[in-house]
């Protein structure tokens, strides 16, 4: 997904000189594409990134628009307060890129999991959170936001190639996307992991339970519209999503519940743990935090066995 | 007679450490030096409507301010985009700036007024929002990265403007601050002068006693930077070094300014605990009486 992403952005610079691209010492095979292109509007910041932060708020300030590069949490949790005090305090045009998320960094261990950048960010009112769901998403979602005048977070997922079924690379700023329809419940999904979520609605599928997936990739705002409109015709709402179980989509999605007064049982996955000295793959690891296609696929059925159990109980009473 | 205790800043030491610098005796007072005492007035007559603190940190920087915004800086007007920038990384201590602003005519005195008040744009802390602000600050260790991403975008620009930043010496605790003098210093940003007001003190101590990092001067030379050791209560000394840095692509400066915290009112001179205090109605009478005995 970076790599896409990067490739849009030099595409972006070569019609807008104010891009800059800032790293800080990270993004090996990826930024020196945007390096060759523009060697005057990228700089290797170091290993700084408090001061690539807030040296990009100072460019901003004077009209550029610069992107900051490096690892989820070195982007969103090293430079936090430099980012509330510097773009959303100024209401400036920085684009904050953090790479990884949930466990795309897997044998990188604990340091590197990116677990609660979204709840940070997104709690912020005055900066727009994106999280793309596959690479065509990262692309048109940079697209869609380049003409914001405030900051934005983007996770960008990692690794290329994964791609989520029926998206077909379409973002809407607030907007929440169906790409699977299905009448038994709703599977909510961010990020990279959508892909699962597609995977287990397949799953599901010959198992006879019909899955809808709605992906959700504008964070902040959030598509409390979309989800509204969607959630209210399923019994069941599950959300998957690689990031700590609460503050992020899980916490989005319940919040829409809530305040809209919807009949509807929500079940959110994510990761419910600090993950503790075992690593491995971001496939062993989602593995681990009941992420992976079949994990999701496990809290479906009991959630409905749930479900099912209370209705019973529920029409005994009423006899 | 201020009480100069163990560790803190003596006035004799002001008069040391100064060098490259030739001062002229005039006669006249000049432009800046009536503003740093009108600056001084402001300070003492806000702080005690609002009955709030931090008026020493705002004294000690009275005259570097009066020096940047008395004629140092260019600043046609506040939404040139060539006026030179100021940081002050010192938030804490913007009602020296709030002064300053209202002396060269951005400010009304009716705005001044609301200083720490309800629904005043004007708090302890500066914000963007106010005209004449250039950055939002407060929180120590964020402005020098400010200025450093100001003064690259100069550069980029092809424009001469300038970037100020005013940092504490407590301020140098903070390991950021460091990240972006060895920013600045690798881009040899020569358009980026940092002023260190070094006044010996932070909020529960004085420095040498809290973190000694003395000699100050040695870190941002270790970082690739230009230094002069200047005394901050001297605006003319101040303004001619300013004038004579060179400010194209070679290293950035930084201005080690010799402060004492609370100058000019003697009972707040290096004491710590007017970092905090709000003054009485005797005190600020006192204050009054010594700032304008400095005519």
């Amino acid at each position: 997904m970076r790599a896409a992403f990067i490739k849009r952005l030099i595409q972006l610079a070569h019609q807008d000189q104010r891009i800059v691209l800032l790293t800080g010492d990270l993004g090996f095979t990826v930024v020196e594409p945007f390096r060759e292109e523009f060697p005057d509007r990228f700089f290797n910041v170091g290993v700084a990134e408090q001061n690539m932060v807030g040296v990009a708020t100072g460019l901003a300030e004077a009209g550029f628009i610069p992107f900051v590069y490096s690892i989820v949490t070195f982007a969103s949790l090293r430079a936090y307060e430099f980012v509330r005090n510097g773009p959303i305090a100024h209401q400036l045009p920085v684009r904050l890129v953090g790479i990884g998320g949930g466990f795309d960094y897997g044998t990188a261990g604990m340091t590197h999991y990116g677990l609660e950048d979204l709840a940070v960010m997104r709690i912020q009112p005055g900066i727009t959170v994106v999280v793309p769901a596959d690479e065509d998403q990262a692309a048109a979602a940079l697209t869609a936001t380049s003409g914001l005048s405030g900051p934005i977070y983007f996770r960008i997922g990692k690794d290329d190639g994964r791609t989520v079924s029926g998206l077909n690379g379409a973002f809407r700023l607030g907007r929440a996307e169906r790409v699977r329809e299905g009448k038994d419940l709703v599977l909510v999904a961010a990020g990279s992991l959508s892909c699962n979520a597609v995977a287990a609605a397949e799953e599901l599928k010959e198992g006879g339970i019909q899955a809808s997936v709605v992906v959700v990739s504008s964070l902040n705002p959030p598509p409390t519209q979309d989800l509204a409109e969607t959630l209210v015709n399923f019994p069941l709402t599950v959300t998957v999503e690689a990031h700590y179980v609460n503050g992020a989509l899980g916490s989005v999605v319940a919040e829409t519940i809530a305040e809209n007064g919807l009949r509807c049982h929500l079940v959110r996955c994510g990761v419910k743990e600090t993950p503790h000295g075992l690593v491995g793959s971001s496939r062993y690891m989602d593995e681990q935090h009941g992420l992976s296609d079949s994990g999701v696929v496990q809290v479906v059925l009991k959630a409905l066995e749930k479900l099912n159990v209370q209705e019973k109980e529920a029409s005994l009473t009423t006899i | 007679m201020s009480e100069i205790l163990a560790g803190g800043i003596s006035e004799r030491d002001l008069t040391q450490g100064t060098r490259n610098i030739h001062v002229p005796e005039l006669n006249l007072e000049s432009q800046a030096e009536r503003m740093s005492r009108q600056i001084r007035l402001a300070i003492l007559e806000q702080s005690k409507r609002a009955h709030v603190g931090h008026i020493g940190s705002a004294l000690s920087i009275a005259d570097i301010i009066a020096t940047l915004y008395g004629g140092a800086m260019s600043l046609p007007s506040p939404d040139d985009p060539e006026r030179d920038r100021l940081v002050l990384s010192k938030g804490h201590a913007a009602l020296a700036l709030y002064s300053a602003l209202h002396l060269i005519g951005w400010l009304p005195k009716e705005q001044l007024d609301t200083y720490c008040g309800d629904a005043s744009l004007l708090g302890v802390h500066p914000e963007r929002e106010l005209v004449g602000i250039d950055f939002t600050t407060g929180s120590l260790g964020h402005g020098l990265a400010l200025g450093a991403g100001a003064a690259l975008a100069a550069r980029m620009q092809g424009s001469s403007r300038r970037v100020f930043v005013v940092v504490s010496d407590a301020e140098c605790n903070e390991g950021s601050l460091w990240e972006s003098a060895m920013f600045a210093g690798h881009h040899r940003l020569g358009n980026l002068i940092a002023i260190v007001d070094l006044n010996g003190q932070q909020a529960l101590g004085y420095t040498r006693e809290v973190l000694d990092i003395s000699p100050m001067h040695t870190h941002w030379e270790g970082f690739g930077w230009d230094v002069s050791e200047v005394d901050g209560h001297d605006v003319r000394a101040m303004a001619k070094t300013i004038e004579s840095l060179d400010t194209g692509n070679g290293r950035p400066h930084a201005l080690i300014a010799r402060t004492v915290f609370g100058k000019g009112v003697s009972y707040m001179q290096s004491q710590i605990k007017w970092h905090y205090l709000p003054m009485s109605d005797e005190q600020y009478r006192q204050a009054v009486v010594e700032i304008e005995a400095t005519t």
